[in-house]
């Protein structure tokens, strides 16, 4: 079985973000940036996998601008086998990234496409089920647990009333959380043969798919800011401020 | 053209976030249909007819729709997609697995969890785990949008008598089964509508003393919400979880008990009217989206508390 595995560079999760003073985006020159927290999940879940003798290679692909190779590095650092880097410049919509991981799944034929259920910078929670369409798989979406039987997959999905199991066939896409497994840290020895691990670079443009965005971005603010609050000495002054001032109690 | 509402329910029942979604959906075009897609779901269909902001309801019945199944369910928006300008869904889990299949087959640009309608064309939508707020403009014909369930308020849910048809269920996409799902029950009010809410975090040091969280929720009529940590060390499951991964809270009161107050915790609660935040550690950035807040032990300050709110003659419910 072989596994593609999508990773996405965002600015890291610990920045405290800012807007940029012309409201066209955030701040992202000079700016921390890692692998989206839930495709690291979904590196590990593979890495697993295979670890496990039911996968037989594990393939990491990013899609993005020339820095997003060190993204397919860490992946590689971390037990994939090799990487590809599908180069484009500017906004990359979910529904275009599908349209290019399609073209990525065609050539490689993977048997199942594990990513980060949603990027933490659009906050969108798209790409999978976008792919899963375009593909006509079946999908399995906010995956806290995967276990492979007789060829088939039963995974655990995180839904808002409490956890749902399903059973999908073989290929099929699976979009994982952040409860799925505990990312392992890439070892200095892993990292150095990360780096003779092949990345093939891709140009989006010749993979013969129309990326330009359909969203204008019109502007980007800072939200409103809330107001200061007070510090309460005590539990007595706190519930009579709630009773009496907020009147919330 | 008119506005495709897609309904969230149990086949008995409407879920209460179907509320909110037609508001929103209202606020793009008057004319808002429905479709309802389950098994057995006359009663569901019919509490949806009785919105009165809905014009019709299209019912679709199937016993492979019973369980919800996005495989399922998208073709048959996507057939009915041809007479609407608009298709929009709340952003919970129910939406967020189920629209972006449908707006990839209709080839649209899918707008996700927005806040605000500026115009049919143009939304506003936090990013960055609402440390951002992005107006966004859609070029497609046809638009795929789902709405953050908490930024629209719930619409009336009686006096309304719109039209039922039924419309021809498609295939069962036979390579997903459904198996089971794992429904936690309780009797208190849910999370994402609670009218109060107390969460508790890594603070509390283990799940046992989550008891002290518990009787301050019951005190208060209080859902019981928890910071990713909390959840993550396994104090308390996932369906409590509030932040950028978990649920959206936006009630009138939200107390933080322990919680230091990570990004992805703030951007699940803190547009909530009222925070309150009780933590030993004064430099917590918890107090800073906090309306009040108190430096102290939470061990020592619960139970006070507890004995504060046993001295009021009367607290809200």
């Amino acid at each position: 079985m072989k596994i593609l595995v999508a990773v996405k560079r965002v600015i890291d999760y610990n920045v405290q973000i800012r807007v940029k003073e012309d409201n066209t985006g955030v701040v992202t020159d000079n700016v921390k940036m890692s692998t989206n927290p839930p495709d690291d999940n979904a590196i590990e879940e593979a890495v697993k996998i295979k670890e496990a003798g039911k996968a037989t290679e594990v393939v990491a692909v990013s899609i993005g601008e020339e820095k997003a190779q060190e993204t397919v590095r860490k992946a590689l650092a971390v037990g994939a086998d090799r990487g590809i880097l599908v180069k484009t410049d500017g906004i990359i919509e979910p529904l275009a990234v599908s349209k290019l991981l399609q073209k990525i799944v065609e050539k490689e034929k993977p048997d199942l496409v594990f990513m980060g259920k949603q990027a933490i910078d659009d906050d969108c929670n798209q790409t999978g089920q976008m792919l899963s369409a375009l593909l006509n798989w079946p999908q399995a979406t906010f995956a806290s647990k995967i276990e492979i039987k007789d060829g088939k997959l039963e995974v655990t999905r995180e839904i808002d009333e409490g956890l749902e199991t399903i059973e999908i066939n073989v290929p099929a896409i699976v979009t994982c959380d952040l409860r799925l497994n505990e990312p392992r840290y890439a070892s200095l020895p892993n990292i150095m043969k990360a780096k003779k691990k092949p990345i093939e670079q891709l140009n989006a443009s010749d993979l013969g798919v129309d990326i330009t965005p359909r969203i204008e971005q019109v502007k980007v603010e800072e939200p409103p800011k809330r107001k200061a609050g007070i510090k309460v000495s005590s539990v007595a002054e706190l519930v009579q401020k709630l009773k009496n001032e907020a009147k919330v109690i | 053209m008119s506005v495709l509402l897609i309904a969230e329910h149990n086949n008995k029942e409407l879920k209460p976030f179907t509320l909110n979604a037609s508001t929103a959906a209202s606020q793009i075009d008057s004319d808002v249909h429905a479709v309802i897609i389950g098994h057995n779901c006359n009663e569901a269909a019919k509490a949806l007819s009785e919105l009165p902001l809905i014009k019709k309801v299209i019912q679709v019945e199937a016993a492979h729709y019973e369980n919800f199944v996005a495989e399922n369910f998208a073709p048959v928006i996507v057939k009915l997609a041809e007479n609407y300008s608009h298709i929009i869904s709340s952003a919970n889990t129910f939406g967020k697995n189920l629209m972006p299949r449908i707006a990839a087959a209709l080839d649209t640009s899918q707008i996700s969890d927005i806040i605000k309608v500026i115009a049919p064309d143009t939304f506003l939508r936090p990013i960055y785990a609402g440390n951002a707020f992005a107006t966004v403009k859609s070029k497609d014909a046809k638009k795929c949008v789902t709405i953050r369930p908490t930024s629209f308020d719930s619409c009336e849910s009686s006096g309304g008598s719109a039209p039922i048809e039924k419309a021809d269920p498609g295939e069962e996409f036979a390579k997903t089964k459904f198996i089971k799902r794992e429904e936690v029950k309780s009797d208190r009010p849910e999370l994402g509508t609670a009218r109060v809410v107390v969460s508790g975090g890594r603070g509390m040091q283990s799940g046992d003393n989550f008891k002290l969280i518990t009787s301050l929720a019951d005190k208060l009529n209080a859902a019981i919400g928890a910071s990713r940590a909390a959840v993550d060390a396994g104090y308390i499951s996932n369906d409590h979880q509030v932040g950028q991964t978990g649920k959206v809270v936006v009630p009138d009161l939200y107390i933080a008990v322990g919680i230091s107050g990570a990004i992805q915790h703030l951007a699940g609660m803190k547009e909530s009217k009222v925070i309150v935040a009780i933590n030993k550690d004064g430099e917590a950035p918890i107090f800073s989206v906090a309306d009040y807040g108190l430096e102290a032990d939470l061990f020592e300050a619960v139970p006070q508390f507890l004995e504060e709110l046993n001295k009021l003659n009367t607290i809200q419910k």
